[in-house]
């Protein structure tokens, strides 16, 4: 594909149109003390010198890689395929877009075809789109979707308060000046209650509840009768999963989920500072036409040959301009085509027990912690593979700890919830193995007598 | 191009019958013919609900756009054609007939006098022919 800028005569001609001399004079606003600043930049170094320079601080960070890693809270610690990484720098796939003219694309059109059937199937849903950035705005799309859906006249949204918080401050960030009325998670609602508090905040203005599954807690909770309840109200369902749970838990289009959003970065993606990682959207067929982002379909071209086209595009913001759901038509392509070459490589038995592996190491993990003085479980509820511990120093010690025998430690809750002091969320994978396990209860079990 | 002359027009391609003071809305076979193919059709006005000239009343989507149908006249929705979103493709075949949108009773009569005759419309197609 050719790239054409602009030529000179462009730039000229655009200019005589809205009446100004030249592109200097379209900053005129800018102070001048202010357009072009001296910036304290330290002299041009080779390339050896400054790849030297990038490696010492590369090697300053402590990554989960070189530690035994327990920290979760939403990004995890996950195996991932060699060959998952192979495919996706593969020169054919390697840009994070769906292309400008998609249909010439077929191999990617076809990877985000699978990537939708795989996600539709795990999630137990009709239809799934091509994909957001990240778990968090994924839920902010499905506030949008729900406030469209209902043409704006069921205002309020309910998060449940044991939403990941990042996930709730980006659906603030989307709904700020917008008519959304966010409830729930401002102190109406305890987080450590289960869904069923969330009844009375139910009502005809309702037009979407929002919750975790396993929710931040790591708590696994049965939604069926919170989504009678939300139905009957009128209004929609919302669950945010980890997908990797669902090779383990009934998925939620079993219980009644309308909506199902989730962060997709334990299907194959790296932790890699928080980004870039894989916002999950499905829905049921009647929602498509209020759903966002991409969506591609399969057809069958003028020879008859199987075909894969973007479909439904009139939905999107480039054809319905002010009127579409969301004003984002971007997807993750490359994540989303590693978590589709993860999941096709596991496959369904894989999943499950890769699934498996984390509950069983995560629940030998909390048995024995359990047992430590000190310590206890701050839930009783079923969980996946993270779980919140009571500890009996506060966090940030246990934390330093732990980092001095070169585990990374848990999450401190008491960071978004102030009741959660000395509270720590605690996440096991495969990846931890039973040494691993025993080391943690070991220097955990030091920092109780020391 | 058809444009019955007995039809009342809209800058925006949609069309209304006006017989006593119930007025049948729908948009227009200039309408149809730029939007090609439709498939998809969703009225979004309710029967009983009153709505203003100018407000929107559906959505109509074709294989390369998506349109917005607005009231041609303020008044009380009595009818909405239920039938149309199973079968879109009769905008295409039939707009000024089995293909209606909603009636409504028509509050302001003088709401009317905004609305082009069929040989202005005539002359607003021919103008973005270009």
């Amino acid at each position: 594909m050719m790239y054409t800028p602009h030529t000179d005569a462009d730039r000229e001609a655009m200019l005589r149109t809205i009446g100004v001399k030249n592109i200097a004079d379209l900053f005129q606003d800018v102070p001048a003390a202010h357009r072009f600043p001296e910036l304290a930049l330290p002299s041009a170094m080779t390339e050896m010198e400054i790849l030297a320079e990038l490696q010492a601080l590369a090697w300053a960070n402590d990554t989960a890689r070189e530690l035994i890693c327990f920290l979760g809270a939403g990004a995890y610690n996950h195996y991932i395929p060699a060959a998952v990484d192979a495919i996706l720098r593969r020169g054919e796939f390697y840009t994070a877009y769906t292309p400008y003219q998609p249909e010439i694309s077929q191999g990617t059109l076809q990877a985000i075809f699978e990537y939708q059937s795989l996600i539709a199937g795990l999630t137990g849903m009709e239809v799934c789109n091509a994909s957001h950035y990240d778990g968090a705005t994924a839920v902010a799309e499905a506030v949008n979707m729900s406030h469209h859906h209902f043409r704006g006249k069921r205002p309020k949204v309910v998060l449940s308060p044991a939403v990941h918080p990042q996930y709730r401050d980006t659906v603030r960030t989307y709904t700020q000046d917008s008519d959304v009325v966010l409830v729930g998670d401002q102190g109406e609602v305890d987080p450590t209650a289960n869904p069923q508090a969330l009844l009375p905040l139910l009502d005809d203005t309702t037009s979407l509840v929002v919750v975790q599954y396993p929710d931040f807690f790591g708590r696994v909770f049965d939604y069926t009768d919170l989504a009678k309840a939300v139905h009957q109200a009128g209004g929609l369902l919302c669950v945010a999963v980890n997908p990797l749970a669902l090779g383990l838990l009934k998925p939620p289009g079993e219980f009644g989920a309308d909506i199902v959003t989730g962060e997709g970065q334990p299907l194959g993606i790296p932790l890699s500072y928080g980004g870039p990682y894989l916002g999950l959207f499905a829905t049921r067929q009647e929602y498509v036409r209020r759903m966002a982002g991409r969506l591609v379909g399969e057809t069958v071209d003028n020879r008859g040959q199987r075909a894969y086209v973007l479909t439904l595009t009139a939905r999107e913001q480039h054809i319905r301009r002010e009127r579409a759901t969301s004003n984002i038509c971007t997807n993750q392509g490359l994540m989303v085509l590693a978590a589709t070459v993860y999941l096709s490589l596991l496959g369904k038995h894989g999943l499950r027990q890769v699934a498996e592996l984390c509950y069983h190491k995560a629940h030998y993990a909390a048995l024995r912690i359990a047992s430590l003085r000190g310590y206890s479980l701050w839930s009783n509820e079923p969980f996946f593979n993270e779980f919140a511990l009571r500890c009996p120093r506060p966090i940030d010690e246990v934390n330093d700890f732990l980092l001095d025998q070169g585990i990374l430690g848990g999450y401190a809750l008491g960071r978004d919830y102030p009741d959660f002091e000395k509270v720590m969320l605690l996440a096991v994978t495969e990846m931890n193995s039973k040494e691993d396990i025993d080391a943690l209860v070991d220097v955990l079990r030091e920092v109780s007598h020391a | 191009m058809n444009i019955p002359p007995e039809l009342k027009y809209t800058q925006n391609d949609e069309w209304m019958r006006v017989e006593g003071n119930i007025g049948t809305v729908g948009i227009t076979d200039f309408a149809q013919e730029q939007l090609s193919d439709i498939v998809f059709v969703e009225i979004i006005a309710a029967e009983g609900e009153t709505l203003k000239q100018g407000d929107s009343c559906a959505t109509v989507e074709s294989v390369k756009a998506a349109a917005d149908v607005y009231m041609p006249a303020g008044g009380k929705i009595v009818a909405v054609n239920d039938e149309l979103p199973d079968k879109p493709e009769l905008i295409n075949t039939d707009p000024y007939g089995v293909a209606w949108l909603v009636k409504l009773e028509i509050g302001e009569a003088s709401e009317l006098n905004k609305l082009l005759d069929a040989a202005a419309y005539i002359e607003h197609c021919a103008a973005r022919q270009g």
